[in-house]
């Protein structure tokens, strides 16, 4: 039994891109010797590729192959199918071949559903055998049953599948491999000078803050503690009587006067200290307040920019309040963590490395022994900072979470309403709050634990300099002086490596957060742009799409279509819900790029063109018209932001939504979308066509632009759309068959694939799939409006 | 409104499921569907023909006859491949999408999660993920997986 291969693919950050795959037959030269390359057999290991070898006759030739990738027990496991001119032969193993003579295979059937596709050889009275597969080989599958039939046929088999040159992606960069917050340095780049002022400034107030602790030494050793030592000296003297014990006292009173006016000095400087920590203690605040403020709106900018790269598939694999969340919540954590978390961070650092080097330039000895604890601290911060990061980040997906659900109900609110659902959907989002509450204490029961284990490591610190330090005062090594200063310092030391052990919390949160921005912005754009772009230019408007096919998910959406479109032509396509139709429009616009195939306009293949100066040829009009908050000739001018009033008059005219948009208190300047005036459906339709009748574009795209509006009302919108067709190529979908009468042909697509095409008059006549479409309407009543019981063939 | 219990399952020659009806007329090249895959697995299987349409649906597959059902059960398990994840071995790629080494019931693989959004979580400890081309991996209890496996998951649910 050979060991089980596993499936590898290839991993790059492109594959998330439908990007072109090889799903083709593997292409078979005819006559070509089966060790000589480029057979189709190389690429099967030599367990199974062996076996075919040592069978095939002399002038056997092979014609196609396919290696199923499971096992009749649905395992793991590569298998091989090979067909020659006149077998056909199975390999499971070293020593499981069979095989069949086509003559007795009548026919060679392939499918695939939820994620699992099989391949079945039929005989005349029974089947030969079958295989099973994973989608992923679903269309090397396909290919391999038309070789068989073209084989059946008699056709010259198909040397090399005629395969378009697929136009080569602008590479995306791989993500460095740096830690998380390292990488928010990119979006510091461009304030180097306020990064290198706030660095100074905060060096300037850490050693400012250095000073006062410094100060003590001498004010103990040379003033404090000598005079203290005379006057005990003095007060202690048995042989002294009173009276001259007050007048020896009042002496060293006298002499002291010296030394003391010394004290001014010291707390002058002291103060001084303290007033330049604190004036370099604001600026260096303000400074990187305004750094961190600045670096989180870019990063904000780029990864809503970065966004908009994305393809449509993207956006509907995302939920909109996650990506909500993550640019707005996420990056403000990042504001807060630059601006005061890693201000404090670089402060207690620098902070602790200079209290350090105090410590050991007042006695290396003591320093190195009261510091034994250090590394128990940052042993205990490291274990911490792995639990907290996992914890982080689930909050913040908890938190996301939460916003999906305000994002999915508001604007579904009404759907609530009617269905007096308040209560549960309160209980929802209560659920994903306890989420947060639970999740969130789990975090801080960790945390809490841990801070108080720090500050007790440390006290132990402290208490551990205390003992050291008097016995070391004792053993006559180091003055009071020495050890009031040290002990200053020390405890300087410990209060930061404390605040900064606190920081590890805001830290972890912080680089939680910048994850989720760097998966929106570490992702390859879903429509790559070319990396050897051709200007489109505005383009006349003929689209070939050949052999295009498109999968989503494990669904084969579209199979294998051809279609030519002349320039200027109306295109009606017509099919059944689900059989492809809007899809079809996807490819066209460039929402997403074939599987397989190719689209072509002007005879370049789209993925060639700079994708925003292609679909500026494009117009479009959708079913449900999105009017974006903001005033109607703000709406129609949204292709051409530099549109004339005059221009936007214009297309609102030949729309028909000029005298209706008169009727509006505030005529042009009347506010719609969210919170703006109240439009009808047939309103915002024609509103959204002199949308697209300003761009003047080439190429136009009717999506069911007339289903969602009454007859009364369709009539009026046909009309716009009249002025709007003229001249352009247009596809249009329509549930209506009457309203695409004006159509030059009709493309009746079926479970992906072209069924019919031709005239209104052509395929009446055939009596097909559209001429059962067309009476089914028929009998319907019409002129009802939209309450009409026509048969809606598409949703 | 067929009664289950009257109906009589079997494969032909061509491997195609054929329904034989209480009145004897039969209908072949039967697919089974599960209704509810997820939250009820036993019950509600439909018997849908080439084209996806229904031919019949069989609320309680177990008043079937005995041979009828594991005829239907067999089929059911030819049709089905969702392999179940015993063990993740790792993950690589920082950034979405990632690409997933592990262990299933049906061998080791490994594929290209596009999202974190395509692992769904299942009541109660389960999960659901779909890859790049739409298999699904399904994983029956979290709780029971290695710390090393679970670890891994939990960063991504």
């Amino acid at each position: 039994m050979p060991p089980t291969r596993p499936r590898i693919e290839r991993f790059s950050p492109l594959a998330a891109a439908p990007a072109p795959t090889y799903t083709g037959a593997a292409p078979c030269a005819p006559g070509s010797m089966p060790n000589e390359p480029p057979s189709p057999l190389l690429e099967a290991a030599d367990a199974l590729r062996r076996p075919v070898e040592s069978r095939l006759r002399p002038g056997e030739s092979i014609r196609a192959c396919f290696q199923p990738d499971l096992d009749d027990a649905l395992r793991y496991r590569e298998g091989l199918v090979v067909l020659t001119d006149a077998r056909l032969l199975a390999v499971a193993g070293p020593d499981a071949v069979r095989e069949w003579p086509l003559s007795e295979v009548v026919s060679l059937r392939a499918a695939d559903r939820g994620g699992l596709g099989w391949l079945e050889a039929h005989g005349a009275s029974g089947r030969l055998c079958a295989w099973s597969f994973t989608v992923v080989r679903a269309g090397r599958a396909r290919a391999f049953v038309d070789a068989f039939g073209r084989q059946r046929d008699g056709a010259a088999p198909e040397t090399v599948r005629e395969e378009a040159e697929v136009p080569e992606a602008e590479a995306h960069e791989p993500p460095a491999k740096i830690g998380l917050l390292l990488r928010l340095m990119r979006f510091a780049r461009p304030h180097l000078g306020h990064v290198a002022l706030g660095i100074a400034l905060t060096l300037g107030t850490t050693a400012a803050g250095t000073i006062p602790p410094y100060l003590t030494w001498p004010l103990v050793d040379d003033v404090l503690a000598p005079y203290q030592n005379r006057v005990r000296d003095i007060r202690e003297d048995a042989t002294l009587d009173a009276p001259r014990r007050e007048a020896r006292l009042a002496d060293a009173r006298e002499q002291a006067r010296a030394p003391f006016s010394r004290v001014p000095l010291f707390l002058v400087l002291m103060l001084l200290s303290a007033l330049a920590t604190w004036a370099l203690g604001w600026a260096q605040g303000w400074v990187l307040a305004r750094l961190s403020e600045r670096v989180s709106a870019d990063l904000r900018n780029t990864t809503y920019e970065h966004l908009h790269r994305m393809s449509l598939e993207y956006f509907s694999t995302k939920r909109t309040g996650d990506l909500v969340s993550r640019i707005s919540s996420d990056t403000d954590r990042i504001n807060n963590f630059l601006s005061d978390t890693l201000l404090d961070f670089i402060t207690d650092v620098l902070m602790i490395v200079a209290s350090g080097a105090m410590l050991f330039y007042m006695d290396p000895w003591l320093a190195g022994a009261t510091l034994v604890t250090f590394p128990a601290v940052a042993w205990l911060t490291l274990y911490m900072r792995n639990r907290l990061s996992t914890g982080f980040l689930h909050g913040s997906r908890a938190w996301a979470e939460m916003t999906s659900i305000l994002a999915d109900t508001i604007p579904g609110v009404r759907v609530v309403k009617a269905f007096a659902q308040e209560r549960r959907e309160s209980q929802r989002f209560r659920q994903a709050n306890d989420r947060i509450v639970a999740l969130n204490d789990r975090v801080n029961r960790l945390w809490t634990f841990f801070w108080p284990m720090v500050a007790l490591v440390n006290q132990l610190g402290v208490l551990v300099a205390w003992a050291l330090g008097a016995w070391r005062v004792y053993d006559q090594h180091i003055t009071v002086g020495v050890l009031t200063a040290f002990l200053a310092y020390i405890a300087r030391f410990y209060g930061r490596l404390e605040s900064m052990t606190r920081m590890a919390g805001s830290t972890q949160r912080a680089a939680a957060s910048a994850q989720r921005i760097f998966e929106i912005l570490d992702r390859a754009p879903g429509v790559p742009e070319p990396a050897h772009p051709v200007a489109p230019g505005r383009v006349r408007g003929e689209i070939d799409i050949r052999r295009a096919s498109f999968r989503f998910g494990h669904r084969q959406v579209l199979d294998d279509v051809s279609l030519s479109i002349r320039p200027g032509e109306m295109i009606g396509l017509v099919g059944p819900t689900g059989a492809g139709k809007s899809t079809l429009l996807n490819l066209v616009c460039r929402f997403y790029d074939v599987s397989d195939g190719a689209v072509l306009v002007d005879g370049t293949d789209v993925r060639s063109f700079p994708v925003s100066d292609y679909r500026r040829n494009i117009g479009i009009v959708l079913q449900e018209p999105f009017l974006f908050y903001g005033t109607i000739a703000e709406n129609i001018a949204y292709g051409r932001p530099e549109a004339t009033r005059a221009e936007i008059v214009e297309a609102a005219k030949a729309a028909r939504a000029h005298e209706f948009i008169l009727q509006l208190p505030e005529g042009y300047d009347s506010i719609v979308g969210e919170r703006g005036q109240t439009l009808s459906g047939g309103e915002r339709q024609r509103i959204s066509i002199a949308r697209a009748l300003i761009v003047d574009p080439r190429i136009l795209i009717l999506d069911e632009a007339t289903s969602s509006v009454d007859t009364q009302t369709e009539r009026q919108i046909q009309e716009a759309l009249d002025n709007l067709v003229r001249g352009r190529t247009t596809i249009a979908i329509a549930h209506r068959l009457s309203t695409l009468r004006g159509a030059d042909r009709l493309v009746v697509l079926e479970h992906g694939r072209v069924a019919e095409t031709g005239t209104h008059d052509d395929l009446l006549a055939r009596g097909g799939v559209y001429a059962r479409l067309w009476q089914a309407q028929q009998k319907a009543p019409e002129g009802q409006g939209d309450a009409s019981p026509v048969p809606r063939m598409s949703a | 409104m067929i009664h289950t219990e009257a109906l009589n399952l079997h494969v032909d020659g061509f491997g195609r499921l054929v329904a034989t009806l209480p009145d004897g007329t039969t209908r072949a090249g039967l697919v089974p569907v599960r209704c509810f895959p997820l939250a009820d697995p036993e019950r509600w299987v439909s018997l849908c023909d080439a084209e996806g349409r229904e031919a019949m649906l069989l609320e309680d597959p177990s008043a079937l006859d005995s041979e009828s059902r594991r005829v239907l059960l067999d089929e059911l398990a030819r049709r089905e491949f969702v392999p179940k994840i015993g063990r993740i071995v790792r993950i690589a790629g920082d950034a979405e999408p990632t690409l997933w080494e592990v262990e299933t019931d049906r061998g080791p693989v490994s594929f290209t999660l596009p999202t974190e959004d395509h692992i769904r979580p299942l009541r109660p400890h389960g999960a659901l993920v779909a890859d790049s081309h739409g298999v699904r991996y399904r994983v029956e209890d979290r709780r029971k997986l290695d710390a090393h496996s679970r670890r891994l998951l939990e960063q991504y649910m």
